[in-house]
């Protein structure tokens, strides 16, 4: 009864400190939304309005029917058309066009005699990755043209040849931003609650408050509970607007189950304040607990997934990662969100989390004693 | 309020100013507000005109918020006068600054000492900054080092300096460049008397030989008393000026003394006098009671002095015989001109309506006990073998100056840090072993304020009261009770944070007392506080001891050493002595100075241990 | 002239020894770097290699075996077969392999010719099912088997074998980094990142500290002008900064090979247009703002975020939404991750990294000059 009623005042207070003051209160709300807003809309890999110049020298109907084949596709902005090859290399190195395709002259007469004819495709590679989606967007139109082009008779082919059908499964339309806003909220959250428990015991030790607490009659179970509360119910909430925003407004699909959402999302936090109040009761003071929640950030949140996948890490970093909390979570997410994960098929992102909150949470309690100097 | 200002006023005495000299310094109705974030306007300086001279030594007095700090800003360039003109050396303040600040020295309250550089660097550094010649450096560093006793620490870096010789450092590098005005704010705040003596030394020494003018604030009355010229500011007008003699003058035969005997302690004595009708001071000093008059009783006649004995007396239901006449002291001027507003002294609860009541538990009759107690971090020994002892209902103070290791042996009796050895038994158990329960019979006031600002009064109380078991209808006696004895009833629903200096501090200690402990630990509960409100604490301290409340105090302010039954000075981790006010005077007690004061004790107890 | 360089060393002296005593600046400034360039180098990258697919072949002709096996030589993937579509789905579900290929049982007799008929019955289907939840890699995966297929079918061709080439194919050209290596695009992006670290968070937190603990205030009542204040406290943290960008030049080139073929002294030039106006942001922030905690939080939400996540470093921006580019336009970062990507890549192509360079210098004079006007000789 006793415990109770101190746990409850302590709860309260921790409450109101963050809502009472301007500061905290403004980084539990205001940038956690923007920031999901916008990253949602600019953290993506598909391409649109990708700059291209043409140099056709078939000048033919079908090279004409090709180029309004890319054209059609909405993916691709025509930003001109190339007289002769020198103007090719001062196009891509001006940043003028990030694609140059390039139609020889022969084109048309070559397909209609029956030969293979190829496209040139000059990608600028300052951005890899572009050029490789970009040229994979173009191999797919290719494709399509070669069908037409057979069944209506346009060339001749006789001899048969391999076709790709392709299926995607979870993500039928390979959209990147179910992939990155499924996921988006979890490391916003993890942000949020990192910095609020970064700075909640450090605050308290930089304003002598600390001592009050340490000195009043609570005990440390006590004290890490009433310390946990505001940067789980912060989170959880934080996490659930993600979550609902990422359905309601950017209509990302949700396919598992609400409890398996709870529950991954609950286990994930609990870790993130355990960490958090690990830094904070390592830390004298408000500067030294959110350096050093932005050490344990940058590094967690670059190798999570979020944006580029766990698989192409080296395997020493892959087996570092799998102590990674925010790893964890994104996974979690996807499976959840696209793939339609319950309970049970998340269970194997949920249990280190669980690990590492039993031995972050206990440590931080020990250390609120033993660090007071 | 005015017509007392007038009647104190003392104008400068011609035979003294060096007329022929103009002012250093000269404020021509300065005024000065600040925007708070309400749109509210606080004027911090209103109309205040006063002139510096050189070569000798101005103090600046008053409570704080009195426009001490502003002032000396101001005229440092640092801030813009609102209204009327500061003149520097002749020059404007506000449109020849730099020029200003390279011939004139300035030390702020929290000086700019890099703590990450050493001593020498921050020499350079100012000396860079100040462009004094590389020729003539070398030569005014060794002066200033001979001079501060900096010279075996050039190596050091300034974080690592005790609290003296880290002003020392600062006042050096304000020196660097040989100022023709000296401006110090506060300069000896937290410093060991020791240090303090040294200090003002090397400022007459820098009047008398370099002929500057020094403009210093000061908390310290006693300092004052030194001066050539002192300026007493309040609630940001000039209320009095002239010299500590012309102080002291009007206050003949308003300050006597009254000596305890067998029927009365001292300490009985001081809670029966202080805040009644008509004393406008009552302090312990030497162990006695000084108490100072408000005004003189019937100015018509020369009998002021029987009149003023007999009213003592008559508070004190004992003869007039008893009571004898002091020599009055600029402090006893001072706390005479200060009009008191709402810093009314109260007059603790009397006993009707004692409070509570501690509980004699546990057979221990000693609250507090170490043994060879010892904390050593890394290399450095903070705290040596300390052995004390404190008796239930009695007021023990731990005292010494910044950095003594008050501080550490205060945590390690909380149990907010682990002792390297030794033995600490607090009500018969060891706090940092014991359950959280053992710590609920404690009440803790830590140096700085440490309640929740954000919070408002009454949300503070409630958390803590529940914090310590209280609920329900027992909590809301207790606020009650906290918000009538602590006159915080009008702040109730403000936030903590936003309370005045001197409310913060009652907050604190309300809060301390919530729970009605048996046993109070009060770190440093007046240091930066002005001399009212050290004098209202102490009166409510005296009245919970009173009450039977054991209370454990820390302070650097060697007389208010006077207040506590029993005591323990610490210097550098060691113990230096223990016992009463009077036995620990009697250590310094000599020939020359038959009635020394604290201040003389701990110089003397210090001399043996100086490096 | 001696006073004001004797002023300017003092305050550089001591910026310097501060820098070297503090491990917060030491954190900041040297490790933050390194640990970046470490994740980046090792840990991000948006290339595919060995991933773990599940070939399915119901065809138990000679070509379907060729084409498997050339599946299985490739580099992009580690094949594990199935001998079922059933078993092949649950260890997709399992997440033991990230797609399936499939080859029908009558692979090869349409290659062959068996199976003639008219249409797309002349085409030989390779299914392909992959794990779409990473949009992106899902579509690099696609696209090596494309490749795959169509490098056999013309090795077909040219041995003058049945299958034809398709009519119209692309020849792929991916100038400046022909293997489309993703390091090479991550790490000059970097070194935006690591001087936004040095050039804002760090001189915020420095000069906001000062303001803390009362040295400004002693500062200020020397005879120090508000030149010297802004030069002393620019020049420290300029050298750092470019040490930062050095470092990882020196790392990137040599542990991680990403070639560099602009010229030192644009290099040099341009980094310091952008460090100048990062430093002038965090001293504009810094005098605006005496509170450590605050200036710390608005430099990593106004300098650090938008480094990451607005700037191209990872996400191409001319693919983001209108209004998400038109704020990108706010941040100096674009400009400089605009400008490394060309110095690296590249070389010193003028037209590119000219208008980039001349935002860059307004921004740097911007900021500098208002960091210049709210800095303050008075404590108001």
């Amino acid at each position: 009864m006793q415990t109770l009623r101190r746990l409850s005042a302590l709860i309260l207070k921790e409450f109101l400190t963050i809502i009472k003051d301007p500061k905290s209160r403004f980084v539990v709300i205001v940038p956690p939304i923007i920031q999901f807003f916008i990253f949602s809309y600019g953290a993506t890999f598909d391409l649109e309005n990708v700059r291209y110049a043409v140099f056709d020298e078939s000048r033919s109907v079908l090279s004409r029917s090709f180029l309004a084949d890319v054209e059609g596709t909405g993916r691709f902005r025509l930003t001109g058309y190339l007289e002769d090859a020198g103007q090719v290399k001062q196009t891509i190195d001006n940043e003028k066009a990030r694609l140059v395709i390039h139609i020889g002259p022969r084109f048309e007469e070559r397909l209609q005699s029956g030969r293979s004819v190829q496209i040139q495709v000059i990608a600028d590679g300052r951005s890899p990755n572009v050029a490789m989606i970009a040229i994979g967007y173009l191999g797919t139109i290719v494709e399509n043209f070669n069908r037409t082009l057979l069944e209506q008779g346009l060339a001749q082919g006789s001899r048969p040849g391999l076709a790709l059908v392709e299926r995607a499964w979870f993500n039928e339309n390979l959209s990147s931003r179910w992939f990155m806003v499924s996921a988006l909220g979890g490391v916003i959250s993890t942000v949020v609650v990192m910095i609020l428990t970064s700075l909640s015991v450090a605050r308290e030790r930089e304003f002598g408050t600390f001592d009050q607490l340490l000195v009043a009659p609570f005990s440390p179970v006590e004290i890490l509970v009433g310390k946990s509360m505001p940067g789980i119910v912060f989170g959880m909430l934080d996490a659930l607007i993600f979550a609902g925003g990422a359905v309601l407004w950017f209509h990302i699909p949700f396919r598992g189950t609400v409890s398996a959402l709870m529950v991954s999302l609950l286990c994930f936090i609990i870790t993130i304040v355990g960490i958090g109040l690990l830094v904070s009761s390592l830390s004298t003071t408000m500067q030294q607990g959110l350096l050093g929640a932005f050490l344990f950030l940058m590094p967690a949140i670059t190798l999570s997934g979020l944006a580029t996948p766990v698989e192409n890490m080296p395997m020493w970093l892959q087996q570092a990662n799998m102590f990674n909390p925010v790893r964890h979570i994104i996974t979690a997410l996807r499976r959840i969100f696209l793939e339609g994960a319950d309970l049970g098929t998340v269970w194997p992102q949920i249990w280190p989390l669980l690990i590492m909150a039993c031995v972050t949470l206990p440590l931080a309690a020990w250390l609120f004693r033993r660090r007071s100097v | 309020m005015n017509s007392s200002v007038s009647s104190v006023s003392v104008a400068l005495t011609t035979k003294d100013t060096g007329v022929e000299t103009a002012p250093l310094m000269h404020a021509d109705r300065v005024c000065k507000t600040f925007d708070t974030p309400g749109g509210k306007k606080i004027p911090a300086l209103d109309g205040v005109s006063l002139k510096i001279f050189q070569g000798r030594v101005t103090g600046l007095v008053g409570a704080d918020g009195a426009g001490k700090t502003t002032l000396i800003r101001i005229a440092a360039g640092l801030l813009v006068p609102t209204a009327g003109q500061m003149t520097l050396l002749g020059l404007d303040s506000v449109d020849h600054s730099l020029e200003i600040q390279s011939r004139v020295g300035y030390m702020p309250q929290k000086f700019g000492l890099y703590q990450d550089l050493t001593v020498i660097e921050n020499l350079r550094l100012y000396a860079d900054l100040q462009g004094v010649a590389l020729k003539t450096r070398h030569d005014r560093f060794d002066k200033l080092l001979t001079m501060t006793d900096l010279a075996p620490y050039t190596k050091r870096r300034a974080g690592a300096l005790s609290g003296g010789m880290k002003q020392k450092l600062g006042l050096a590098c304000a020196l660097v460049k040989s100022p023709e005005l000296l401006l110090l704010d506060e300069p000896t705040v937290g410093v060991d008397p020791v240090s303090r003596r040294e200090l003002w030394k090397i400022v007459y020494d820098l009047v008398e030989k370099d002929r500057i003018g020094v403009l210093v604030s000061t908390a310290y009355l006693d300092e004052a008393q030194r001066c050539d010229q002192v300026k007493v500011l309040h609630q940001g007008r000039l209320l009095a000026q002239g010299s500590p003699d012309s102080f002291t003058a009007g206050m003949q035969g308003r300050v006597f003394l009254a000596a305890p005997d067998e029927q009365m302690r001292a300490r009985q004595i001081y809670t029966r006098l202080a805040g009644q009708e008509g004393i406008a001071d009552a302090t312990i000093r030497s162990g006695r009671v000084r108490v100072v008059l408000n005004s003189p009783l019937s100015p018509e006649n020369g009998n002021n002095q029987e009149t003023g004995k007999q009213k003592i007396a008559s508070l004190l239901n004992r003869s007039a015989s008893t009571i004898t006449t002091a020599v009055p002291v600029f402090e006893d001027a001072f706390m005479a001109l200060i009009p008191r507003g709402d810093a009314q002294l109260h007059t603790p609860s009397t006993d009707q309506d004692k409070p509570w009541t501690p509980e004699p538990s546990s057979g221990e009759d000693a609250a507090v006990i170490t043994n060879n107690l010892c904390k050593k971090f890394g290399d450095f020994t903070a705290v040596s073998n300390l052995t004390l002892d404190v008796r239930r209902g009695e007021i023990f103070g731990l005292l010494g100056p910044n950095g003594a290791g008050k501080s550490t042996t205060f945590r390690m009796l909380c149990g907010l840090l682990p002792a390297t050895s030794g033995e600490i038994r607090v009500a018969g158990r060891n706090l940092r072993r014991s359950r959280a329960k053992a710590r609920a019979r404690l009440g803790y006031m830590a140096q700085q304020f440490s309640l929740y600002g954000q919070l408002s009064v009454k949300e503070n109380f409630k958390f803590f009261g529940r914090a310590y078991g209280l609920s329900g209808k027992q909590l809301k006696i207790r606020m009650a009770w906290a918000f009538a004895e602590f006159g915080l009833d009008p702040w109730q629903d403000k936030p903590a944070g936003a309370l005045p200096g001197g409310y913060k501090q009652r907050l604190s200690m309300a809060t301390a007392l919530l729970h009605e402990p048996d046993i109070l630990f009060l770190d440093e509960p007046t240091s930066g506080v002005d001399p009212f409100a050290r004098r209202e604490f102490w009166l409510r301290i005296n009245g919970f001891a009173e009450q039977g409340v054991t209370v454990i105090v820390t302070t650097h302010f060697m007389e208010e050493a006077e207040y506590c039954d029993r005591m323990v000075i610490i210097s550098r981790g060691k113990t230096l002595a223990m016992g009463t006010p009077g036995e620990i005077r009697s250590l310094a007690r000599t020939p020359e100075n038959p009635d020394p004061t604290m201040d003389d004790a701990f110089i003397a107890l210090s001399q043996g241990d100086r490096p | 002239m001696t006073r004001f360089f004797m002023r300017l060393f003092g305050v550089l002296r001591k910026e310097t020894l501060q820098i070297l005593r503090d491990p917060s600046s030491i954190i900041l400034a040297l490790v933050m770097p390194l640990v970046l360039l470490i994740i980046f180098g090792y840990g991000v990258s948006l290339d595919a290699e060995h991933v773990p697919m599940v070939l399915v072949n119901n065809d138990k002709g000679p070509m379907s075996r060729e084409l498997a096996a050339r599946f299985a030589g490739s580099a992009n993937f580690k094949i594990k077969t199935a001998g079922s579509m059933t078993q092949a789905q649950s260890l997709v579900l399992a997440r033991k392999a990230e797609g399936i290929i499939i080859l029908q049982n009558n692979f090869t007799a349409i290659l062959g010719g068996a199976a003639a008929g008219t249409g797309t019955g002349y085409l030989a289907p390779v299914q392909v099912i992959i794990n779409g939840t990473d949009a992106n890699r899902a579509r690099l995966i696609e696209g090596y088997i494309k490749s795959i297929g169509a490098k056999w079918a013309s090795m077909r061709v040219a041995r003058g074998q049945t299958a034809m080439a398709p009519l119209v194919s692309i020849s792929q050209r991916i100038w400046f980094n022909e293997a489309a290596i993703s390091r090479y695009f991550l790490i000059p992006g970097l070194i935006t990142l690591i001087m936004t670290l040095i050039g804002i968070l760090l001189t915020a937190l420095v000069i906001a500290r000062e303001w803390e603990r009362g040295t400004m205030e002693a500062m200020l009542v020397t005879p120090l002008r508000k030149v010297d204040i802004l030069l002393g406290k620019t020049l420290p943290y300029y050298f750092l900064g470019m040490f930062g960008m050095g470092m990882s030049v020196v790392v990137g080139t040599t542990l991680f090979g990403v070639p560099f073929r602009g010229s030192v002294g644009a290099l040099v030039g341009l980094s310091s247009l952008f460090l100048l106006t990062c430093l002038g942001f965090g001293l504009f922030l810094s005098a605006a703002i005496r509170i450590q905690f605050v200036a710390a939080q608005i430099s990593i939400v106004a300098g650090y975020l938008p480094a990451f996540f607005l700037s191209g470093l990872i996400f191409d921006l001319e693919s983001t939404p209108k209004f998400i580019q038109i704020i990108s336009y706010i941040f100096p970062a674009r400009y400089f991750v605009t400008i490394a990507h060309t110095l690296f890549a590249a070389g010193d192509v003028w037209p590119v990294l000219l208008p980039n360079a001349m935002v860059l210098a307004f921004m740097a004079f911007l900021f500098l000059g208002l960091a210049y006007r709210k800095m303050s000789k008075r404590l108001e």
